[in-house]
């Protein structure tokens, strides 16, 4: 069986097509549905100066989109955005494996505070998060 | 001789680096202050450093736009490894820079 795989896309978009932002936006989010991916956020993170020019640009449109799916979909997203010149950047992340090892620690977390209740003191937790880490390390 | 040892044994930390090689450092007070640092992360019980957070990774670009070392930051193996991921991804997205100059 096939488990989901949640993906996070950034794309930055040229800031003289401003008007487009939100067509892009449906458009891709369409490319993702029809791949059989679902678009589980979609947020416009607003215009920003870029850290250093990109194409002559100074900013750029960020937008986020969280994707769940097999994989397809994002092959055919960026292929679409490769194409695309009002598209200056995108990255995608894969974060299902960074989310589910977090939840992971932070059950650990919680198991460990319940087994060892508080003896009081700073020190102690302090102490007890270190070796908490430690175990994390593995 | 004698003497001289036990103190040495009293400087703590510090006793690594002694006035055998720099012999204008002297003794006791060694190079600096070791302050012993603590991942910040670790404190905050951050699983997961997010690379659209520029707030928090800004933290960790001094002016030039390198990436502060563990050795100043103080952040631990496992930190300092999400903390430098997330900086390179978010200079792939022109959020933080390459270099400043």
């Amino acid at each position: 069986m096939e488990t989901k795989r949640q993906y996070e896309v950034v794309f930055i978009v040229d800031p003289t097509a401003d008007d487009e932002v939100s067509k892009l936006t449906e458009n891709f989010t369409q490319i993702v549905t029809d791949q059989g991916g679902v678009v589980t956020k979609a947020e416009t993170m607003g215009k920003r100066q870029l850290a250093y020019e990109i194409l002559h640009h100074k900013d750029g449109t960020f937008v986020l989109l969280e994707i769940e799916g097999s994989g397809r979909e994002i092959a055919e997203l960026e292929r679409r955005m490769r194409v695309n010149d009002r598209i200056l950047r995108y990255i995608t992340v894969r974060v299902d494996e960074d989310r589910r090892r977090a939840e992971k620690l932070k059950n650990r977390r919680a198991r460990k505070a319940a087994k060892r209740p508080s003896q009081g003191g700073g020190g102690h937790s302090r102490r007890g998060a270190a070796m908490e880490f430690a175990d994390a390390g593995e | 001789m004698s003497t001289n040892y036990e103190d040495r044994q009293r400087g703590g930390y510090d006793s690594d680096d002694d006035g055998d090689r720099r012999p204008m450092g002297g003794r006791g007070g060694g190079r600096r202050m070791h302050r012993r640092r603590v991942c910040r992360f670790c404190i905050d019980k951050v699983d997961l450093i997010d690379f659209k957070d520029v707030r928090l990774l800004q933290n960790y670009l001094p002016e030039r736009g390198k990436i502060l070392p563990r050795r100043i930051s103080g952040s631990c193996a496992t930190h300092q490894r999400m903390l430098a991921e997330a900086i390179k991804r978010a200079r792939n997205i022109a959020l933080l820079p390459y270099t400043t100059d």
